[in-house]
């Protein structure tokens, strides 16, 4: 049996071997490419990235790859953006300035403030969070299958896919700030947190995304 | 609710060994690299630091082959430190899978270089070490593993690196380090209030009651654990344990 292909696109932003690394361990093939030819006969697709949205927007958009996204979104392929990468999903950001996403998934990127915490509050957020994710939403009991209710996974960010988003279908809070950690819809998932990067929790979510 | 605590196992290391010492010197094997930080990351570690305590970047047994390694079996974030100094020796450490770098003398020597990284990879890829020890009722600066006084006090660079952009801020307490007499507490909540990065407390973790008076007084992100889980005194299992006791008690 021929291993999945797993198409991480490089667009010059991202951790792309840890995302590689980790669609090895579970068994599938990783194809890091910025060719869209290539990408496309992949039967899953990952967009990473980290830094600033406005960069991470002009990059894509610089190597042509944000068509490859939307046709992957709209023919069924399933598509997953992972941190900067999930973000871009959405319709815009004010990450230093005012941004335009991909608009695939409806939501909005704001700064993950918390007015209640009074200095006490630091960003980036680093660290370990558990979900909140309700139950008998088909797709997500799918991507969560076998990963225990408060498993907690990694995140590195200070903005965020606000918390009321419609696409989001799991939320985290930093302090008291409630804000998107999964937003999903048919083919197309976002994971604000790392599951590269998340230990055997991580993995697992990812297997599923594979399945 | 307040973020748990991360408990990073800390490996400094120095011609393809891990190494130990007190207040920074002192070197002794302890063991190698890949094989502890696959240990830790079994145990449930959050983060994996490595160090370059001899920072041989350009030596054959650098530190990036290392890293290689560890990122196929290990799927925590890994930070590399030791010896970094240009934009292209980042690129190299992010290139061998690193998800951080850890910046000391480089961002000494100048500034800018914190500057370019922040703007090129982004502060989440950014840490700013410190390496602390006590001089009068404040802290200076060292550089070169603790060898070398920066000229800077420790709070006013602080400053500086979250000026400049880094993502977290290692303190390194060489009064403490090695020593198993607990963190220094009063240069942790000095460091919190002077910056509003994520810190993370380095140096003198021996067991529960250092992370109950560190918690008492500050809000680390983070403590890097070095020697303690090393010399297989304690693991991540108790230490996380004795953390969550801390934060159990204090939410109450």
């Amino acid at each position: 049996m021929t291993a999945m292909r797993v198409g991480v696109i490089d667009y010059g932003v991202g951790n792309l071997r840890s995302v590689a690394n980790a669609v090895l361990e579970i068994g599938a093939e990783p194809c890091i490419s910025s060719d869209a030819a290539e990408l496309s006969g992949c039967q899953r697709l990952i967009l990473p990235g980290v830094g600033a949205f406005g960069e991470g927007m002009r990059a894509l958009r610089a190597t042509g790859l944000d068509h490859l996204v939307r046709d992957a979104a709209g023919s069924g392929t399933p598509l997953l953006g992972i941190c900067l990468g999930m973000q871009i999903l959405v319709e815009s950001s004010t990450e230093f300035g005012e941004w335009d996403g991909l608009a695939i998934l409806p939501g909005q990127v704001e700064k993950l403030e918390d007015p209640q915490a009074q200095g006490t509050q630091r960003l980036p957020n680093v660290g370990w969070l558990p979900l909140s994710r309700p139950a008998g939403s088909n797709s997500l009991d799918e991507l969560f299958a076998g990963i225990e209710v408060d498993a907690r996974f990694y995140f590195i960010h200070s903005f965020a896919v606000a918390g009321n988003s419609a696409s989001a279908v799991a939320t985290a809070h930093y302090g008291n700030r409630e804000f998107a950690a999964v937003i999903a819809r048919e083919n197309v998932i976002g994971t604000q947190f790392h599951p590269e990067k998340s230990g055997p929790a991580g993995l697992r979510l990812l297997r599923n995304f594979l399945s | 609710m307040a973020s748990p605590l991360r408990i990073i196992a800390r490996l400094d290391v120095k011609n393809e060994h891990v190494i130990k010492g007190i207040h920074l010197e002192g070197l002794r094997k302890v063991g190698d690299p890949n094989e502890l930080a696959l240990r830790y990351y079994e145990q449930g570690v959050d983060e994996i630091v490595f160090m370059d305590a001899v920072a041989s970047l350009y030596d054959r047994n650098n530190l990036f082959h290392i890293i290689e390694q560890a990122c196929r079996n290990v799927f925590v974030p890994i930070a590399i430190g030791g010896g970094l100094r240009t934009l292209e020796d980042v690129s190299r450490a992010l290139g061998a899978g690193a998800d951080k770098v850890v910046i000391n003398t480089g961002a000494v020597r100048n500034i800018g270089l914190v500057e370019q990284i922040a703007a090129k990879f982004g502060s989440q890829c950014l840490i700013g070490s410190i390496e602390a020890k006590r001089a009068g009722s404040g802290w200076t600066a060292y550089i070169d593993n603790g060898r070398e006084p920066s000229g800077h006090d420790v709070l006013d660079w602080a400053r500086q690196l979250e000026n400049a952009g880094v993502g977290e801020i290692l303190v390194t307490s060489i009064d403490q380090e090695g020593t198993g007499r607990g963190f220094d507490v009063a240069l942790a909540r000095a460091l919190e209030e002077a910056t509003s990065r994520p810190i993370i407390v380095s140096g003198g973790y021996a067991g529960a009651k250092d992370v109950s008076r560190l918690l008492a007084e500050t809000h680390p992100s983070a403590i890097a654990v070095a020697g303690a889980l090393h010399y297989g005194r304690t693991d991540v299992a108790r230490i996380r344990g004795e953390v969550e006791a801390c934060m159990a008690g204090s939410m109450a």
